[in-house]
């Protein structure tokens, strides 16, 4: 059973990190980003319920604060850089370089 | 018989000797510490801490002579000056007849050369500055003389090297003054560390450096050691001292102020080679074969200072080598042993006035006749300077050895004791009397007979009280001090239980077969000296001169020599390390630092600030690692 949600958190992951990758808009790449995390905490649970006990639930409620922490900061700059910038493309936010 | 044993002293005036250091010391200190303040009375206040401690010099001699003969050596201990280990230095003073006859040479001269000195720096603006370093000479000179071990003579002997670069130097905006400076200072240095070097050995021989603790032993160390100790001792007495091969410091400390010259020439810094080797004569009397190096040396330097004085129009610079000639004369005295201790501390002191005299009469003559130090422009002063004149005679007739007065006695000694010790050496040291001779008569005759050859509009005259009376007073020492001190014995008699004396004493002759032949070369040298300087007209401008005449000119081309041996190799040395510095060391470092810029500058292109390459770098890194992992876990 464990291997049919391990498959789904897999492929999760993968839409995640194309999608990282391949897109342009901050909010799109920031959403892939989430999905990621869930997959991972999908990945955590199922381990949970193979092995009967409560630390890959754990490990899963720490993840999704993490998460939401990190969705408070990151919407904060994105907002801020469209603000400036009129644009929520991580391709025009380029000037932190050599 | 050996010198006497060293006792411990406390009390009486003996005990509150250490006052004859402290006194010009402290004068040196206040002078130097209260600054333009003490300008209006610092000269008086220098005069009067030098007489303050000739003073006690002499009440410490009157003590010391009530003492029994066999009893003059008393050590004043003053405090623990160096408890480290196994090595623990009693900081002391030794007082006994060798001692405080330098000390009493060094204060009284030492305070005429002061007194001479108000009048003679009158016009300096930085004349408080000069009596202070006066003052710090002479403090110096008596630690060194007076301190009863290896230790506190090194400190004074340093001290004494440190007076004489500022007082050479003191002119110092005079570039030549500056460079004088430095040489005297850094041949020196050479000297001293000859003297350190035999102060270790002394250390490691003995385990102690007092002389309580080492010369009465030194019977105990094998000859090599002691010839070691005294082939050291003795480099640091050829360069306080400016025997050869360290003399060419002296005729370039001219540049100092002519008052310095007479104190660095006749009461401190050049007398302290002697005081060195007749102090430590213990060491060379186990060692003849250091005994014949340092006569070898005095006959040298006596010969070398010698010519090169014929040769020097300037008169401090023939003045300067017959300062070097007499030296040497002392040396070959003191490399004889107890027969010649005597006589050459003897000949230092007769010395210590007649050159004092001359040089003061020399700077009396450059006062009248504008600083100008080129005899060649002098001529004819003998009617315009009278006291200078005499005085500067007498001075000269005692340096020559005419009869009776100061120099006959004792360099006649010298040659004497020379001439029984090794005919060759005695014959050197009468030719060198003849040589003497010569250009003494030279000098004295360019300078106050013949045609007068002043510059325009110079106006000589007798210069103030202030400066002839301390002339008249060393010539009046220069007159009578070697027969005072060399007939009867009495400077032998007084000395031998600082440094011991041989079986039977000398015997004293007013005529002797030597010191008729003597006589005979001097008058020789004198008369021909007349003939040519005195008589005929004396050039304005120096005739270029024969070959020998360029090579005395040129001190012997000594200079050249340390140039070519020292100077030039040394250039060459610091040539190849600064090139090896630049392009080895340097290029190493810069090389390294460029090349990590290089990569640094090629490396950040990396960072291209778009997020998602930064992303895919992480995947790729990340999928690297997963790799790796299955590859390590599948081993």
């Amino acid at each position: 059973m464990t291997t049919h949600y391990l498959v789904l958190s897999a492929l999760l992951f993968a839409i995640g990190g194309i999608g990282v990758l391949v897109r342009r808009n901050a909010i799109v790449v920031f959403m892939c980003v989430e999905l990621m995390l869930n997959a991972c905490n999908l990945a955590f649970v199922a381990f949970a319920r193979q092995h009967g006990n409560l630390q890959g639930q754990i490990i899963a409620f720490f993840v999704m604060v993490v998460a939401a922490a990190e969705v408070v900061v990151g919407l904060a700059i994105i907002v801020t850089i469209f603000r400036t910038r009129r644009s929520a493309s991580v391709d025009d936010a380029n000037l932190l370089k050599y | 018989m050996e010198p006497a044993e060293i006792v411990q002293h406390s009390g009486g005036v003996i005990g509150a000797s250490w006052l004859m250091i402290a006194l010009p010391l402290l004068g040196a200190a206040i002078l130097l510490l209260t600054g333009r303040r003490s300008d209006r009375a610092g000269h008086l206040l220098g005069v009067a801490m030098s007489l303050a401690s000739f003073v006690v010099a002499v009440l410490v001699f009157f003590e010391l002579i009530g003492l029994g003969a066999d009893s003059r050596r008393r050590v004043v201990e003053l405090y623990d000056f160096l408890p480290s280990g196994s090595l623990d230095v009693k900081m002391g003073l030794l007082l006994d007849p060798l001692s405080i006859s330098f000390a009493l040479l060094i204060t009284g001269v030492g305070s005429l050369i002061h007194i001479y000195s108000i009048g003679y720096m009158a016009h300096d603006p930085n004349r408080r500055r000069f009596f202070a370093y006066l003052n710090l000479f002479v403090a110096a000179m008596l630690l060194l003389v007076l301190a009863d071990n290896y230790l506190g003579l090194y400190i004074g002997w340093e001290g004494v090297g440190l007076a004489s670069y500022l007082l050479i130097g003191f002119w110092q905006h005079k570039p030549s003054a500056a460079v004088a400076a430095k040489k005297a200072f850094i041949v020196n240095r050479v000297g001293d560390m000859g003297l350190a070097l035999g102060i270790f050995v002394i250390f490691t021989t003995f385990g102690t450096i007092s002389y309580a603790g080492t010369l009465p032993l030194a019977g105990n160390a094998s000859t090599g050691t002691l010839t070691l100790i005294s082939l050291a001792l003795l480099l640091g007495a050829c360069g306080k001292s400016a025997q050869v091969p360290l003399q060419s410091w002296l005729l370039d400390a001219m540049e100092g102020p002519t008052p310095v010259s007479a104190l660095i020439h006749a009461a401190t810094m050049v007398t302290a080679g002697v005081y060195l080797v007749v102090r430590s004569g213990a060491f060379f009397e186990g060692a003849p074969t250091a005994q014949l190096v340092v006569t070898i040396v005095g006959v040298v330097t006596l010969l070398a200072g010698a010519i090169i004085g014929t040769a020097k129009d300037d008169i401090k610079k023939a003045l300067a080598g017959s300062t070097m000639s007499q030296i040497g004369y002392m040396m070959l005295a003191a490399g004889l042993g107890p027969a010649g201790y005597a006589v050459a501390i003897a000949h230092l002191i007769a010395h210590g006035f007649f050159k004092a005299s001359m040089f003061l009469g020399a700077g009396s003559v450059m006062h009248a006749m504008n600083d100008e130090v080129n005899m060649r422009r002098y001529g004819g002063l003998a009617s315009v300077m009278k006291i200078t004149w005499i005085t500067f005679g007498l001075g000269y007739l005692a340096i020559i050895g005419f009869p009776l007065l100061s120099g006959y006695w004792t360099k006649d000694g010298i040659i004497e004791a020379a001439m029984e010790h090794n005919q060759i050496l005695g014959w050197l040291a009468v030719l060198g009397a003849g040589i003497t001779g010569f250009y003494m008569s030279r000098l004295f005759f360019m300078t106050f007979h013949g045609r007068r050859r002043w510059e325009e509009g110079v106006h000589p005259h007798e210069s103030p009280a202030v400066m002839t009376w301390p002339l008249i007073i060393l010539s009046i020492g220069s007159v009578f001090g070697g027969a005072f001190l060399i007939l009867g014995n009495r400077m032998f008699e007084f000395l031998a239980p600082a440094v011991g004396r041989p079986e039977e004493a000398p015997t004293v002759h007013a005529i002797s077969t030597i010191g008729l032949v003597t006589l005979a070369v001097v008058a020789v040298g004198a008369v021909y000296a007349w003939l040519r300087y005195g008589r005929a007209a004396v050039p304005e401008v120096a005739p270029r001169g024969s070959f020998l005449t360029t090579f005395a000119r040129r001190d012997l081309y000594g200079d050249a020599l340390n140039e070519a041996l020292f100077m030039r190799p040394g250039q060459w040395l610091t040539r190849i390390a600064v090139f090896f510095d630049n392009r080895g060391i340097d290029g190493l470092v810069n090389g390294l630092a460029a090349a990590i810029g290089g990569t640094s500058g090629r490396l950040r292109r990396v960072q291209t600030g778009f997020v998602r390459s930064y992303a895919l770098s992480i995947f790729f890194g990340a999928a690297l690692l997963v790799g790796a992992w299955f590859v390590v876990g599948n081993l």
